[in-house]
This record gives C-alpha cells, sequence and structure tokens, in this order.
C-alpha cells in the first residue's frame, strides 16, 4: 500500500507543515539569540496571515504579499519592543499581551477579507529537478517558500556563526551588560531582532493564508505561533536543526494522518499528542548533557537591560 | 402593525405571565454561538437564521449574539446576561449550552430558551436539531456516482458525525455498491490548516471524493487544487469552482422565524423538534455542472421520498462494518438508536477509534 | 530634550496609584474612538465595560467567581517568577485538577457521600501537582526547559480530556455526547453567596493570599525562593539549591492551578467537558506581572482582568464585534503594562541626571 509516490507525497505534506513553523520559529531564534522571549508569535503570524491575504488578494502578486506581511508582523512587534526595551515590562507578560493584541487586530481588520476565495501560490518549476525519477514529483510540487525558508535558515546560521553582525547579536544575547561597555547599542540590536523576528512570524501567518490554505479566516493559525517558540528551543538555537525539529514536526503529523487512513485504531486524541510528548523526548535526550544546551542558549536570555550611564 | 404588535405583546405578556412589559418595546432574541461566525461552517449558518429573522420581522424584534462560547463556566454566565437585560427568546447553538441554559431556564419561568442538539427538555426550555443525516445520504448518492472513493475529514467520533459518515456511505454504495469511505480525525472543530493536510493525506491515498464535518472550507480548496471532488458542509461553491459537486446546508432560519412567531403570537410552547428535508431544515447545495443529468434526477427522486417518509436513510437492511445486522430488512430505525449511533456500517474503512 | 529612564530606589507611591488609573483613561480614551469608528454608542460600550458589571448583585458575584480562578493561580505563579521559575503551563495543570477532580465525584457519583466536594478539591489538586511535577522533574534531572515543557504539556492535557470525556468518563445516558454527567450535589461546591454562582471555594482566596505573602516573608523556602530568583549565585553559595526552588514553585503552582481546575468543574459548571477554561492558565500569566509579583497586587489585577473579560462579553450583546472587544482588551493590557514603567523608574532628562549624580 505505501509506495515511492505516497512516500513523496507524505515528505510534500510534512515539508509544507513545516514551511510557516520555519520561518516563524527563525524569526524567534534571532530575537532569542540577542536576548529577548517573545510569546507573541500567534499574535504577529496573525497579523501576517490577514495582511498577506489581503494583498495576494487584491494584486495577485506574492512576494508583495509576503513582503506587506513581513511589514505587518514587524510593526506589530515594534509593541513588544517598545514595552521590553523602554519600559522595562516583563518579556512574557507582554508576548502574552501581544498574542492577545495581534489576535483583535487581524480579526477586526480582517472582517473583509473573510469569505473571499483565492488562487494560492502555486509550485515552483525548477528546471532539471521535476524531470528526476521519483524524486522529481517531490521536486514539482513544491513552492518557492519552501526553499527560502531553508535559504533563510541558511544564511542565518552563516550570519551567526560568521559575520560581525552574528557576533554582535550573540554578544548582546550572551551578556548585555559587557556588550554595552563595548560600545554596542544593545537596545538598537534587540530592536532589530525583535522587528526582524515579527516580520519572520508575519512571513509563516502569510504562508498560511497564501499557500497553505489560501483564505483568511480569524483565528486561523490554530496554536502555530506557541509550537514555533517550542521548536526554537527544541533546536537548542541552531537553524539546521530548527528545520530538522519543524520537518519532524510536520512528518509524525503527517504520519498520524495516513496511519489513520489505513485503519490504524488508536484513539484520534493520543494521535494528536504524539507531536508534543515526541518533543518534550527530544527536549529531555538533548537538554540530558548540560554542557551541550548551555553551548547555544544565550547568557542574559530573558533578563531586563538596564544601561548604565 | 402597530397593533397588531400590542396584540402580539400583550397576547405574549398573558402566555408568560410577565404582566409588564412595554408595549412597544421590541420582542428581543439572544443567540449564544459556540465559535467565531467565520465565513462558513456551524455558527456561520445559525447566524445566517439569525439574519433571516431580522429580515422578516424588521423593528418588532431585536437580536443579539454573544460569539466564540465554548462550554466552561462563561455559558451560563452569558446565558445569565441575556435574561438580565430582559430578553424574551434566547437560543442556545451547541450541545454544550444545554446544561447551562437548563440551569437557567430553571430559575426564569417566564422566558423562552431554544437548545440545538441537546436532549434536556423543559416547560420554558425546548430542542431543535436536524436530521443532517437526510441531506448526508443524497450528497453521499452524488459522491457515488462521481467517484469509488471517499475521504472524510472528521473531528470527533460523536454520533452526529457518525451518523453523517455512514448516510453518505450508505448513499454512496446505492449507487456504486463497491464504494468504499476512509475517515480521518483530527480532534478539532476549526484549524484550516490541520483540515487542509488531513484532505491532503487523503487526496494522496487515493480517495476521488473529499466530505468534511470541519468549520472551514479548507477540504474545498484541496479537492479543488488536486483536480478531484469534495460535498462539502455549507455551500462553499464560491471555494472549489469545479471541485464542489453540491453540499448539505443546514437551514434554521425558518424554524427560528416560527419559533420567534410563536413567541409573538403568545403561543410559543416547548417542544422537542428533530426534523430534517420533511421540514426544510435541512437541504442539499445547487449541484456542480459536471454533475450529470441522471444523477441529479436520482438525487431529487430520492429527496421527495425521504420528505414523504417513502424512504429512510437508515432503513433495513443495515448491516455494520463487521457484517452484523443493525436493523433488519423492511424495518426503520427509531430515534434512540440513531440518537447513540456508536459504529460503522459496511463500505467504512478502519476501525472506529 | 533627551529623557532618560532611572531607577527608583523605592516605588512612587503616587506613581502606584496613579499609573494604573493613567492607563485606564487612555484605554478609555482609545476605546471611545475604536466604538465611534464601528458606529457604536462609546459611552453605552464603556458603561458595558467598566460599570454593568459590577453594578447589580449578579454581576459581582460572577466577578469575583472569575477572579478566583486568576487569582488564585496568579498568586502561585507569582512565586515561580520571582525565584525564575518559568512554569507557563498553568493551564495544563488546571486541566489535570478538572480531571482528577472530575474523576472523584463521577466516581462518587450517586453514592450520596457527605462532603464529597472536599475530595474532589483536594484529588484536583494533587493531580495538578502531580502534572506540574513533569516539567519540575525534566528540569532537576535533565535540565529540560520548563517553559517548554509546561507548555507541550498544556496540549497533552487537553487532549487527555478531550479523550477521557468522549470515552471512558462520558456519561452513559448522554446520548453519546461529549461530557460526563451532573455531577451529585454533594460532589457540588456549597453556595457562599444564595442566589449566585459564588461558591465557598472563594473563601480559599483570602486564605491564600496570607499565607504565600507569609510565606515569601517570613519562612525559610520563600527567603530561599527570593534570594535564588534575585542571584542565583548568591544563593548557590549560601546552600540554597536551584533544584528546591524548581520544585516548590511548580508544586506550589500545580497545587493551585489544579485546585482551580476541580472547582470550576464542581463549581459552576458542574460536570466534566471538553472545554473547561477560557485559558485562565494563560490569563494569570499576565495577571501575575500586571500585580508585580506581589501578593496584593496579584489579587487586584484578577479582579481587573475578569472586568474586562466579562465586559467583552457585555459589549456583544450591544453588537460590538468580538474582534473589537478583543483588541480593546489587549490594548488595556498593554497600557496597563507600560505604565508600570512610572512606578519603578523615575523620567528625567540626560543633563538633570548628571546634575544628580554629581550633587550625589
Amino acid at each position: 500500500m505505501i509506495d515511492g509516490a505516497l512516500i513523496v507525497a507524505m515528505l510534500v505534506a510534512a515539508m509544507r507543515t513545516a514551511t510557516p513553523l520555519i520561518f516563524a520559529a527563525l524569526g524567534e531564534l534571532i530575537v532569542e539569540k540577542a536576548g529577548c522571549v517573545n510569546l507573541g508569535v500567534e499574535g504577529m503570524m496573525l497579523v501576517g496571515a490577514v495582511t498577506g491575504f489581503a494583498v495576494g488578494y487584491t494584486t495577485g502578486n506574492f512576494a508583495l504579499a509576503f513582503a506587506v506581511g513581513a511589514i505587518a508582523g514587524a510593526v506589530l512587534s515594534m509593541i513588544y519592543g517598545v514595552l521590553v526595551l523602554h519600559l522595562h515590562v516583563n518579556q512574557y507578560a507582554a508576548g502574552l499581551a501581544l498574542t492577545i493584541v495581534g489576535g483583535g487586530a487581524s480579526a477586526f481588520w480582517g472582517q473583509a477579507w473573510q469569505g473571499l476565495n483565492m488562487r494560492g501560490m502555486g509550485p515552483l518549476e525548477i528546471p532539471g529537478l521535476s524531470a528526476l525519477p521519483t524524486l522529481g514529483d517531490l521536486f514539482s510540487r513544491l513552492d518557492a517558500m519552501v526553499y527560502l525558508a531553508l535559504l533563510a535558515a541558511a544564511a542565518i546560521a552563516y550570519v551567526l556563526t560568521r559575520t560581525r553582525l552574528g557576533l554582535i547579536i550573540r554578544a548582546v544575547g550572551e551578556n548585555h551588560d559587557s556588550a554595552h561597555a563595548l560600545g554596542v547599542s544593545v537596545i538598537g540590536v534587540r530592536y532589530g531582532a525583535i522587528a526582524f523576528g515579527g516580520a519572520m512570524a508575519g512571513i509563516g501567518g502569510a504562508y498560511l493564508s497564501c499557500v497553505m490554505t489560501p483564505l483568511w479566516i480569524e483565528g486561523m493559525t490554530a496554536g502555530r505561533g506557541w509550537i514555533a517558540v517550542a521548536l526554537v528551543v527544541f533546536a537548542t538555537w541552531r537553524p539546521a536543526r530548527l528545520v530538522l525539529g519543524a520537518w519532524l514536526f510536520g512528518l509524525v503529523t503527517i504520519m498520524q494522518l495516513h496511519g489513520q487512513g489505513f485503519g490504524l485504531a488508536v484513539p484520534s486524541q493520543i494521535l494528536a499528542m504524539l507531536p508534543y510528548l515526541v518533543t518534550i523526548l527530544v527536549l529531555v535526550l538533548i537538554s540530558r548533557d548540560a554542557t551541550r544546551i548551555r553551548l547555544n542558549a544565550p547568557g542574559s536570555l530573558g533578563k531586563p537591560f538596564q544601561p548604565t550611564a | 402593525m402597530t397593533k397588531r404588535l400590542t396584540l402580539a405583546a400583550t397576547a405574549l405578556s398573558l402566555a408568560l405571565g410577565t404582566g409588564a412589559m412595554a408595549q412597544d418595546e421590541p420582542l428581543k432574541i439572544g443567540f449564544v454561538y459556540s465559535s467565531l461566525i467565520g465565513d462558513a461552517g456551524w455558527t456561520f449558518m445559525h447566524d445566517q437564521g439569525r439574519l433571516m429573522l431580522e429580515e422578516e420581522f424588521g423593528d418588532a424584534i431585536e437580536t443579539a449574539y454573544v460569539e466564540s462560547i465554548d462550554g466552561g463556566a462563561d455559558a451560563e454566565r452569558v446565558i445569565r446576561q441575556f435574561v438580565a437585560q430582559d430578553f424574551d427568546l434566547i437560543f442556545g447553538t451547541s450541545f454544550n449550552h444545554m446544561n447551562p441554559m437548563a440551569k437557567v431556564a430553571a430559575q426564569n419561568p417566564d422566558i423562552a430558551f431554544e437548545h440545538a442538539t441537546g436532549y434536556t427538555q423543559a416547560d420554558n426550555l425546548a430542542i431543535y436539531h436536524t436530521r443532517a443525516y437526510d441531506s448526508r445520504y443524497l450528497v453521499g448518492m452524488v459522491a457515488g456516482a462521481m467517484g469509488d472513493s471517499m475521504g472524510v475529514v472528521a473531528s470527533y467520533p460523536i454520533p452526529e458525525v457518525l451518523r453523517g459518515i455512514n448516510a453518505m456511505t450508505l448513499g454512496a454504495r446505492e449507487v456504486n455498491p463497491d464504494f468504499t469511505t476512509k475517515v480521518v480525525w483530527i480532534s478539532t472543530w476549526f484549524d484550516p490548516g490541520a483540515e487542509r493536510t488531513a484532505a491532503d493525506a487523503m487526496l494522496d491515498q487515493g480517495v476521488d471524493v473529499l466530505a468534511h464535518f470541519t468549520d472551514s472550507p479548507a477540504v474545498v480548496q484541496a479537492a479543488e487544487d488536486r483536480g478531484k471532488f469534495v460535498v462539502a458542509l455549507g455551500d462553499m461553491s464560491q471555494y472549489g469552482e469545479t471541485a464542489h459537486l453540491t453540499a448539505l446546508d443546514y437551514n434554521w432560519g425558518p424554524y427560528y422565524v416560527e419559533r420567534t412567531r410563536a413567541v409573538l403570537d403568545g403561543t410559543w410552547e416547548t417542544d422537542n423538534t428533530w426534523e430534517g428535508i420533511a421540514a426544510d431544515l435541512m437541504t442539499i447545495a445547487p449541484f456542480a455542472d459536471s454533475v450529470p443529468e441522471d444523477v441529479r434526477e436520482m438525487v431529487m427522486v430520492r429527496k421527495e421520498e425521504i420528505r414523504s417518509g417513502a424512504f429512510h436513510p437508515f432503513q433495513g437492511p443495515l448491516v455494520k462494518q463487521d457484517g452484523s445486522i443493525a436493523v433488519a430488512e423492511g424495518e426503520i430505525p427509531d430515534d434512540g438508536m440513531l440518537l447513540s449511533m456508536d459504529f460503522y456500517v459496511e463500505g467504512v474503512e478502519g476501525s472506529l477509534p | 530634550m533627551p529623557l532618560r529612564l532611572v531607577p527608583r530606589t523605592r516605588p512612587s507611591r503616587l506613581a502606584q496609584y496613579g499609573a494604573p488609573v493613567l492607563a485606564l483613561v487612555f484605554t478609555v480614551a482609545f476605546g471611545f474612538v475604536l466604538f465611534l469608528s464601528i458606529g457604536r454608542d462609546p459611552w453605552a460600550a464603556l458603561h458595558a465595560y467598566f460599570v454593568a458589571p459590577i453594578s447589580s448583585a449578579f454581576g459581582l458575584s460572577e466577578l469575583l467567581l472569575t477572579a478566583l480562578p486568576l487569582a488564585l493561580i496568579g498568586l502561585g505563579l507569582a512565586i515561580g517568577f520571582r525565584a525564575n521559575v518559568w512554569n507557563i503551563g498553568a493551564e495544563g495543570q488546571l486541566l489535570l485538577g478538572a480531571i482528577g477532580g472530575g474523576a472523584v465525584a463521577l466516581a462518587l457519583w450517586g453514592e450520596g457521600v457527605p462532603g464529597t466536594f472536599v475530595l474532589v478539591c483536594l484529588t484536583g489538586a494533587l493531580a495538578g501537582m502531580a502534572w506540574a511535577a513533569i516539567p519540575a522533574f525534566l528540569k532537576t534531572r535533565f535540565n529540560a526547559n520548563e517553559i517548554l515543557t509546561s507548555l507541550m504539556l498544556i496540549y497533552v492535557a487537553d487532549h487527555l480530556l478531550s479523550w477521557l470525556v468522549h470515552g471512558a468518563l462520558r456519561n452513559p445516558q448522554g446520548f453519546g455526547f461529549p461530557e460526563s454527567r451532573l455531577f451529585s450535589p454533594e460532589a457540588l461546591m456549597p453556595i457562599l453567596w444564595p442566589g449566585t454562582r459564588l461558591h465557598i471555594g472563594w473563601l480559599l482566596l483570602p486564605v491564600a493570599a496570607v499565607a504565600i505573602w507569609f510565606m515569601s516573608r517570613h519562612t525559610l523556602a520563600g527567603y530561599r525562593l527570593r534570594v535564588s530568583g534575585l542571584s542565583p549565585n548568591a544563593a548557590a553559595y549560601a546552600g540554597f539549591s536551584q533544584p528546591q526552588s524548581v520544585w516548590i514553585s511548580f508544586l506550589l503552582t500545580g497545587a493551585l492551578a489544579g485546585l482551580v481546575g476541580a472547582m470550576e468543574v464542581a463549581g459552576p459548571v458542574g460536570q466534566l467537558l471538553p472545554e473547561i477554561s477560557p485559558g485562565y492558565g494563560f490569563a494569570a500569566i499576565i495577571v501575575a506581572f500586571l500585580g508585580r509579583l506581589s501578593p496584593l497586587g496579584v489579587v487586584l489585577a484578577a479582579h481587573l482582568l475578569a472586568l474586562i473579560l466579562i465586559g467583552g462579553e457585555n459589549v456583544q450583546l450591544l453588537g460590538v464585534p468580538i474582534a473589537v472587544a478583543q483588541l480593546f482588551q489587549g490594548v488595556l493590557l498593554v497600557a496597563v503594562l507600560a505604565s508600570d514603567v512610572l512606578v519603578r523608574y523615575r523620567i528625567v532628562r540626560i543633563g538633570q541626571l548628571e546634575t544628580d549624580e554629581a550633587a550625589a
């Protein structure tokens, strides 16, 4: 019953499920590398989803849709930025408040866009790749954003480890007082990171409303923002692991759906628990070795920064 | 108009024993919704009924609703809030509004309460529900005519959903005896991404027609994208011009109008309404162009037979998945058996979770 | 004129009371424009938000009833947050409390055992504690991030409740609907205020608030928690272990959240349903910070949040869409959180700061 074509189909579905998570989680990874935890990913994704859909629907230009979704996410993230960086509000509370604001704002301004159907962004034809046996099928069904997510992960990994900018971001996240003493603008770097996180969450949301299910309905992210937050720690702040983690999550989700289609008799709720239990299990396995997690966890994560004069 | 209203108001106050009702106050009608209205699905269809009420009665009534009240301690507070603001008729549109409503109803005998899909009835608490399986059977026939297998995106294995899966399978197998049904449970009523992924999984396993019990149009979009078919929940044809064969449609409006008129006339009393096509509470959406004429005719004939009572979707012989007989030849199952349905019929693959 | 924020040595008393008022004024102004922009009477909407809920006995009782879960969980969370222990999963601990308490109520259904509700509450608290013990154990034994594990366990708890209510704990006479039997009267929380839904569980709120205040001020355990929150190094030097803070924080919050879950199902709900909590566990995190992690502050913040939750339902009766209600709530939260800065910091001009320092 399980043949090559079905395996390819499962991989495609897993990668599509993973893509919005990868975008949103990569953004959060940068935010956390710079020392902040923004729990408002869900709200920023929703705002990205509604604006992305609105632009995609009106113009049919998906590049523009993703760009506007990114801008909207970044704009919303500035609320968090101001609260945390200037007003010294606790990061977790600010993030939760952002989730509520984003949910309300997207539902409020999205009312006009409900009930509209649009042709979503199609797969990307890459000459040569689609002609490959079996795997060709895989490539012919993936859209540009799936590749872009991978490129983004690679670029972020490169920037973080190989560039001066990456060094500065990590320095700010590791020890903001030393960074400040060295003349780095801690606040400036964190604003940049938070805006980047918002933009990436916005793109992740727009992926949902422009590619996966090309429509806008309030609350359509259905908890994916939270999974993105989880992925970052699951990946111990490493882009490559983050991508693998997202794919693993996608694959577990898809396999339990297919398992049911083949008549696997497990209660649906128990199956639905699986991705979360697997995440906990993997988290335990990778955290057991305390030194390994400490190597990647930003030292100032979650701590407020108070510049001295 | 004014005179009729005055009379109605007097009659109402007599009937319900509220002496002090102001005479030109509009009748206040409250709706409790379990989810967001959105643009499709269960709550959307109830809200369509509410809008029909406003159109029908104009200034004689006033409606209000509270969205996204899904059980817990909130439902009773919202219902009490309606009571505190002098609402005359209150509809709870989901099964988890039943017990809170029953509690409030017992303390407010002068107010008319109505509850969808539940089973607790009282002197001032009526029950209304639809025999959705009537329509499910008909859309199943269309599915059977247009393909050999169906994939169902389902929420939770409760009797309402099982009746729907079984009715669709029975309808499909009437026209296509080898038809099979696969079911995927996603443990939610609303998550467009998950609905889409489940639909894609079914299509990848080779089903020809999709069906769903979840709220968003994501399943319809999946069928359209992949060049397959779908029978939808509520008319979602704008999401799938060629894929959307037809849909089952809830038609709450006429019921809401009838019950509101009864309150206005002072003739409202408790009732237990479980009706389908015969009372026009259920119907099906227009067929897609691709559905052949003979199939349409066959379905419309069945529809009329269901309406007249000449045909019952679950009439015997009804064979369970394991081959045992649930309803003997020539018999019609009683409501008790239908209400507590907990099995798959022959033709559904996999086992019940 | 560049401005700087300088920490106050002690919170300003004026700001302590003035800041929330300022935030409220700002939000009311925002709401006024918002409601006007969608064509609703802003006065009526604001009245429905802030006045109507507390202008009747029923409204007042509902306010107290809704604030109870927020306050109890918030009290527990505040203790943990002070000790730098990040339990984000109180929602899951609440659900387990509902499951545990509900299971006892259903096991003793129709047995007529007097005082069953006490057993329901105790079991609920224990179940919440047990659920909270998982992230505590994973943190102390495997160093697994507690934010994540407790967050993941919310989803697991949610599906567990759904599974039980659709199966083992379903009402056998309920026509297959996913809900349990209605609990027997002896399993329900006795009503404290006749004619309302406020039950005797409310009496636990002042007890818990005072107990937690006492514990954190006057006991060694409380001292340890505060020290390990302020300075982990100092705590380690003093021989206080981080694992102890983790365990105390999680077990305490888990017990309170579990108790809340049990009191919800044995109180206003009266049975087990797939949806027990409208997100009390999440809202309590905001409550903890709005209340500046102090017991009195948490109790006050819980009532403010309860007011706007109920207000959000009330304005819908006026035809205000839920999206607007949610947006308004979000803005209020942001404003209140932002205003807190005035309590902890003073705003000075850069030039003035230097003069101050020179003087000092």
